[in-house]
C-alpha cells in the first residue's frame, strides 16, 4: 500500500489491484461500515483541530493582551517581573535555557536510548532483556516530580565530581568553566532530563526494531553480515523514522518539563557562558515558578512566553518532518 | 469464530472484575483519622472544641492563597472540622493565586501575603455585589534567616550587613564586617553561598522591604515579590532554599521559621536594641504590635514597622491576610465563612499559633478583626 | 551487503580466526582490574569515575584485540557489541539508583493503614494520615482521560495512516506537533478559563478534560509510527480477499500493531498520571475523600506528592509521605503496564519473536 508514502498527486505508474480499490474506498466510501469508520477517524481528527485552534485562540489573545502591556521587549529583556507596574518582562533567557538543556538531553539520550533498544531487540540475552524491558516501560512511567526530588537529593550532590573533572581538563574551553557553586546548572539539568527521556525514547524506539521484518536480517545474515552489520544495514535504515519520531516524543518532555527542572536548576535571569555555573531558566520551569504569586497581568504573562514554547517546539518538529519526509525511501515497509 | 467469542467474553469479564474491583475500593476507604490516628503531639487538640461556635457552618469550603499560612490553617481546620463537621479545603497554591481566584469568584476566601493592590479590590467588586474586598491580618511569622556554617552557632547579623551578602558584596564568612559583630565567634575563610526564592514569594517581598526600610544605601532594588539582586543562587519554594542551606557548608537563606533545625541554625538580628534579637514567635509578635493600621473603611492592612528598635522585637515579619467580602458575601458560604473566620480570630485560635512556629496577632490588632468579622455580611 | 565482497583476504576459509566465547568477560574483568588499579593509583574518589574508565578500557580493548585477531569487520562487530552494552549499563546506573531511592524512602510509611485513609484533618506538617483520596482521584481522573485521550488519538492516528491525505491531513499532522509541545499548565489554563465562562467550581472531570488534551498529541505520535510499520503485504492481501477497508482496519492492521499501540498508550496514562499543574488549578486538591469526579474537588497523588513536598515546612513526616505516594504511583502505573503488556500479548498474533 502507498497510502502513507503517496503525497503527491500523481497516480502511482503500476496500476495494481489494491490502488483502485483503496480509490474507491478513500473516495466514496461506499460500504455503510466503511463510511461510518471513516467518519469516525476523520471526526477525531477535525475535533483535535477544533481543540487546537481554540488553545491557540485562546493563547494568542492572552499572550497579545500581556505583550502590549510589556515595558521591556519581550524577545531581548533579562528580566521577568510582571508584579511592576508597568510589568517588565523577556524571553531571552528562558528560550536560551530550553533550548540548550533540551539539546544537552537530546545528545546524551538519543544514542544511548536507540544502543539500548538495539540492546534490548538485538543483543542481549532472552532471560535478561524481557526483565529490562518492563523496567523501562516503568521508568517511563515515574513521575517528573520523582526525578525532581531524586535529582535534587542524588544526582546534585554526585555531579560535584564530574563538575570538578570537566572545570579540570577542559575549562580553558570557556563552556566547562566552573566558579564553585553548587552544581545545580543547565548541564545538571540536561543530564537529569536525559535520564528522564531515556526511557521514554527506549520505549517507542524498541518497538520500532521490534517490527524489523525478520526477512530483511535473516537476508543480511545469509549474505556472511556481522550482527553490527545487520543492524547497520536492516534495523537502522527501517527504524529511523521511528527513532526520530520517538526522539521528538521525548524532546517534547524534555522542552515542557516543569517540577524536576525547578527542584533541580538555580535559575537567575541572566545567561551563563558556561554549561557548569547556576544561572539560566526554562520556559516551563519559569511558569511554575512564577505562576502561584502572578496576578492576572502576570498569568497574561506566562502564558505569552507559552506560546514562545509552542513555535520552538513547531519548528523542531517540523525539522524532524523533513529529515522524515527526506529519508521516506528506507523508512520501512511501506516504501 | 468461536474462539473469537471466547475471547470477547473473556474481555467482558476481566471488565466486569475490574469495575467491581473498583467499587470495591471506593467503598473501604476512610476520612477518619480520629481514634486510629498516628498523629501524635499536636498542639491544637487541646483547644476545646466545644467552645467553636458553628453558627449553620456547614458543607464544603473552598480556598487557595498564601503557603506560609498553611499550617496555621491546616492546624484550625482540625479542630473546628471536628466541632462543626465542615470541610475546609484550603490549597495554598501562592497568594497571587488565592487572590485571582477570589476575585474571580472562584472561592469566598483568600489568604494573601501582601494586601490588595488598588486594581485588585476594584476586581473584587465585581464579586462582592455592594461591597469589596478587604484585608483580615491573622497569621504573623517571623522569616528566620538560616544558615549552616561549621562550627559557628549563635551568628548574629545587622541589616547592612546581609544586604551585602544578599547583594554579593560580602562573599566570605571571615569578612570584617560578620567579624565585627561576632567578636567571639570562631569565623572560617569559607565562601558565602547566599540562596534565595527562584519562584515568587511573599517571603521574598517582606524580607527585601525589610532591607529597603533599614538599608536603603546597601539595597538599592525596589523590592517586590520578585528577586532582584544579580548572583547568588536560588532554589524553588521555601522548603527548597531550606533544603539546600541545609546540604551547603557556607549557605546562608531565609525561609519560614519552621524550616529551622535540623543542622540549620537561625541568624539573631542586631536591630540597635539592646540584645540581638533571636527569631521566634514572642518577638515577632513584639514587631507586629509596632505596625500601625493603613487600610481605610473595614480594611485592616497594616504598614509593618521594619525599623523597629524595640527590645525584643524581631523585625524581618511577615503577615498573612485573610481576604474577604465586606459585604455581598455569597448566602450559601458566609455563614461557614463566618463561623470559621471567627474560630480562628478567638482567643483559643490565636493561641494555637504559637506552639507551630507562627506569630499570633497582638491584641489590639485582632480585636478590631473580631468586631470587622462579626459585621460582615 | 558491498562489504561482504570486499573481504577478500580471508574469503577462501569459511571459518576465520575468532576469539574464543570467554573473551568479552575476560576484557571485562582486566578492564575493571585496570581501572581499579588506575583509581586508587591516582586517588579518584568516586567510584562513578572507576567505572568510566572501566568502560573506556573495555571497548578500547575490545578494538585492539579483536582486530588484531579477527580482522575490522568483526573488530568493528564486536565495538559495537560492547558499546551497546557500556550503553546499557551506564543508563541502568541512575536508573536503578532512582527506584532504590524511592523504594527505599518510600516503604517507611506505606501501609495498608496509609493506603485506605484520606489525610483528612491531619496537618501536612504532622505524621499520620493517608493516600486513599489521592488515589481514588488519580485513578478516575486518568481514567476518564484514558477513555476520551486514547480512542481519539488512535483514530485520529489511523486516519492520518490509511485514509489521510490533502489539506485536512497535513493540518491535523501539523497541530498534533503543536499539540505535543503544550506545556501542562497552558492546557490547564484553557480549561480553566472555560470553567470561569460557564461559572462552575473545580472538578475531577475538568482535570480529565485537560489531562486528555495533553494524551492525544502522545497517543497520535506513537500510534502512527506502530501503524506505518505493519507491513502492506498484509493489508493489500485482506483487501484482496474482498474484506472491507474498515474490517481489514479493525481486524488486521490493528491487531498486528497493538504491542506497539498499548505501549504508545501506556506512555501517555504515564505522562498525563505524573502531571501536577492541571490538577492544581482545575481539581483544587482536596484532603478527604470524593468518589465523585462530576462534582467537588478531588485529589490526585502527583498533586499529593508535589503538595507534601512543597508545603511540608520541611517535616520529615511530610516528606515519607511523598516518597510513599511516589511508590504507590509507580507501582500503580506498573501494574496498568502488566495489564497492558498481557492484553498486547494475547490479542496480538504471534510474530515468531
Amino acid at each position: 500500500m502507498d497510502i502513507s508514502t503517496q503525497t503527491t498527486d500523481a497516480p502511482p505508474p503500476t496500476p495494481q489491484p489494491t490502488v483502485t480499490e483503496q480509490k474507491r474506498n478513500a473516495r466514496g466510501a461506499t460500504r455503510p461500515g466503511d463510511r461510518v469508520f471513516l467518519g469516525l477517524s476523520r471526526g477525531s481528527g477535525i475535533l483535535l483541530l477544533v481543540i487546537m485552534a481554540a488553545i491557540a485562540v485562546f493563547l494568542t489573545y492572552r499572550a497579545s493582551l500581556a505583550i502590549s502591556k510589556d515595558h521591556g521587549n519581550f524577545l531581548t529583556t533579562f528580566e521577568w517581573n510582571t508584579n511592576l507596574n508597568p510589568p517588565v518582562f523577556g524571553i531571552a533567557v528562558l528560550a536560551f535555557g530550553t533550548v540548550v538543556s533540551s539539546i544537552i538531553a537530546m545528545a546524551l539520550a538519543v544514542p544511548v536510548a536507540v544502543a539500548i533498544a538495539l540492546f534490548l531487540t538485538h543483543y542481549a540475552p532472552r532471560r535478561l532483556s524481557g526483565p529490562v524491558a518492563y523496567v523501562v516501560d516503568l521508568l517511563a512511567a515515574v513521575p517528573s516530580i520523582v526525578y525532581g526530588l531524586w535529582g535534587a537529593l542524588v544526582l546534585v550532590p554526585h555531579m560535584n565530581g564530574l563538575f570538578g573533572w570537566l572545570d579540570h581538563y577542559f575549562g580553558w574551553t570557556g563552556i566547562f568553566d566552573w566558579q564553585g557553586g553548587a552544581p545545580r546548572s543547565m548541564l545538571t539539568v540536561g543530564i537529569l532530563l536525559a535520564i528522564m527521556i531515556l526511557p521514554i525514547i527506549t520505549n517507542v524506539t524498541r518497538e520500532v526494531f521490534r517490527q524489523v521484518p525478520r526477512m530483511h536480517e535473516e537476508a543480511a545474515l545469509a549474505l556472511g553480515a556481522t550482527r553490527w552489520e545487520v543492524v547497520r544495514m536492516s534495523v537502522l535504515p527501517f527504524g529511523r523514522s521511528g527513532v526520530i519520531s520517538a526522539s521528538m516524543l521525548g524532546l517534547g518532555r524534555a522542552l515542557g518539563e516543569t517540577m524536576a527542572v525547578a527542584t533541580v536548576l538555580s535559575p537567575t535571569f541572566d545567561i551563563q557562558a558556561s554549561l557548569l555555573d547556576p544561572g539560566g531558566g526554562t520556559f516551563a520551569q519559569n511558569i511554575a515558578s512564577k505562576f502561584g504569586e502572578a496576578t492576572e497581568q502576570g498569568r497574561d504573562a506566562l502564558i505569552a512566553s507559552g506560546l514562545v514554547l509552542f513555535v520552538i517546539t513547531l519548528l523542531v518538529n517540523g525539522a524532524a518532518r523533513a529529515i522524515i519526509a527526506r529519508r521516506k525511501e528506507y523508512s520501512g515497509a511501506n516504501a | 469464530m468461536m474462539l473469537q467469542r471466547k475471547n470477547r467474553l473473556r474481555a467482558l469479564s476481566l471488565g466486569a472484575v475490574a469495575v467491581t474491583g473498583a467499587l470495591a475500593l471506593t467503598a473501604c476507604g476512610s476520612d477518619d483519622n480520629g481514634g486510629s490516628s498516628k498523629a501524635s503531639g499536636n498542639p491544637s487538640s487541646a483547644t476545646n472544641a466545644s467552645s467553636i461556635k458553628c453558627d449553620g457552618a456547614k458543607g464544603q469550603l473552598l480556598s487557595d492563597g498564601s503557603s506560609a499560612q498553611k499550617n496555621a490553617i491546616d492546624a484550625w481546620v482540625k479542630s473546628f472540622s471536628q466541632a462543626c463537621g465542615v470541610q475546609i479545603n484550603y490549597k495554598a497554591g501562592g497568594s497571587g493565586a488565592g487572590v485571582t481566584a477570589f476575585t474571580q469568584g472562584q472561592i469566598p476566601w483568600a489568604g494573601s501575603d501582601s494586601a490588595l493592590k488598588p486594581e485588585e479590590v476594584a476586581a473584587s467588586k465585581k464579586v462582592c455585589s455592594g461591597g469589596q474586598g478587604i484585608d483580615l491580618p491573622m497569621v504573623g511569622g517571623p522569616i528566620a534567616i538560616g544558615y549552616n556554617v561549621n562550627g559557628v552557632d549563635n551568628l548574629v547579623l545587622d541589616a547592612p550587613t546581609l544586604a551585602k551578602i544578599f547583594d554579593g558584596k560580602i562573599t566570605n564568612w571571615n569578612d570584617a564586617a560578620i567579624k565585627k559583630l561576632n567578636p567571639k565567634a570562631k569565623l572560617p575563610d569559607l565562601k558565602i553561598q547566599a540562596f534565595h526564592r527562584s519562584d515568587d514569594s511573599g517571603t521574598t517581598d517582606n524580607f527585601t522591604k525589610y532591607l529597603i526600610a533599614s538599608t536603603p544605601d546597601n539595597w538599592k532594588y525596589s523590592g517586590g515579590k520578585t528577586w532582584q539582586a544579580k548572583g547568588g543562587q536560588s532554589a524553588a519554594q521555601s522548603s527548597g532554599v531550606a533544603q539546600q542551606v541545609k546540604q551547603t557548608n557556607g549557605a546562608i537563606g531565609y525561609f519560614e521559621l519552621s524550616y529551622v533545625g535540623d543542622g540549620v541554625k537561625a541568624v539573631s538580628i542586631d536591630t540597635g536594641a539592646s540584645q540581638p534579637v533571636a527569631p521566634t514567635t514572642d518577638s515577632a509578635t513584639k514587631a507586629i504590635a509596632d505596625a500601625k493600621v493603613v487600610g481605610t473603611g473595614k480594611d485592616l492592612s497594616l504598614q509593618l514597622n521594619y525599623k523597629t528598635k524595640a527590645d525584643g522585637a524581631y523585625p524581618i515579619t511577615l503577615v498573612t491576610y485573610e481576604i474577604v467580602c465586606d459585604k455581598g458575601n455569597k448566602a450559601d458560604t458566609l455563614p461557614t465563612v463566618k463561623s470559621f473566620l471567627n474560630y480562628i480570630a478567638s482567643e483559643d485560635g490565636q493561641k494555637t499559633l504559637s506552639g507551630i512556629d507562627y506569630a499570633p496577632m497582638p491584641d489590639e490588632i485582632i480585636g478590631k478583626v473580631r468586631s470587622t468579622i462579626a459585621g460582615l455580611s | 551487503m558491498s562489504s561482504a565482497v570486499v573481504t577478500g583476504k580471508r574469503g577462501s576459509t569459511l571459518r576465520s580466526a575468532s576469539l574464543p566465547k570467554w573473551s568479552p568477560w575476560a576484557i571485562a574483568a582486566g578492564s575493571v582490574a585496570a581501572a581499579v588499579a588506575i583509581g586508587l593509583g591516582a586517588g579518584l574518589g568516586s567510584k562513578i569515575q572507576w567505572g568510566l574508565i572501566a568502560a573506556v578500557l573495555f571497548i578500547l580493548g575490545t578494538y585492539v584485540i579483536a582486530s588484531w585477531v579477527e580482522g575490522r569487520r568483526q573488530a568493528k562487530d564486536r565495538i559495537a557489541t560492547s558499546l551497546v552494552w557500556v550503553a546499557f549499563l551506564l543508563a541502568v546506573v541512575p536508573l536503578v539508583s532512582l527506584i532504590w531511592t524511592t523504594v527505599q524512602r518510600g516503604v517507611k510509611v506505606l501501609d495498608v493503614y496509609f493506603l485506605t485513609h484520606s489525610m483528612g484533618v491531619v496537618a501536612d506538617s504532622e505524621p499520620g494520615g493517608g493516600i486513599y483520596h489521592a488515589i481514588i482521584g488519580s485513578l478516575e481522573q486518568v481514567g476518564l482521560a484514558t477513555l476520551i485521550g486514547a480512542p481519539i488519538g488512535v483514530l485520529t492516528a489511523i486516519y492520518l495512516v490509511e485514509y489521510g491525505r490533502g489539506a485536512l491531513a497535513r493540518a491535523v499532522t501539523f497541530f498534533v506537533d503543536v499539540m505535543t509541545g503544550i506545556p501542562s499548565i497552558v492546557a490547564g489554563l484553557f480549561i480553566l478559563s472555560l470553567m470561569l465562562m460557564f461559572e462552575m467550581q473545580p472538578f475531577g472531570f475538568a482535570g480529565s478534560l485537560a489531562l486528555a488534551i495533553l494524551m492525544m498529541p502522545v497517543v497520535v505520535r506513537s500510534t502512527e509510527e506502530m501503524l506505518k510499520l505493519v507491513p502492506n503485504e498484509l493489508r493489500e492481501a485482506s483487501l484482496a480477499l474482498g474484506v472491507p477497508k474498515w474490517r481489514t482496519i479493525l481486524k488486521v492492521v490493528l491487531p498486528t500493531s497493538l504491542g506497539g499501540i498499548t505501549t504508545g498508550i501506556m506512555l501517555a496514562i504515564a505522562r498525563i498520571a505524573g502531571e501536577t499543574a492541571p490538577i492544581l488549578l482545575l481539581v483544587w486538591g482536596n484532603s478527604f475523600i470524593n468518589n465523585n469526579p462530576f462534582s467537588g474537588a478531588q485529589q490526585a497523588l502527583p498533586l499529593y506528592i508535589y503538595q507534601q513536598y512543597a508545603n511540608s515546612s520541611g517535616s520529615t513526616a511530610a516528606y515519607d509521605r511523598a516518597w510513599a505516594a511516589s511508590l504507590t504511583l509507580i507501582a500503580f502505573v506498573m501494574i496498568l503496564n502488566l495489564v497492558a503488556r498481557g492484553i498486547a500479548r494475547w490479542k496480538a498474533p504471534k510474530t515468531g519473536r
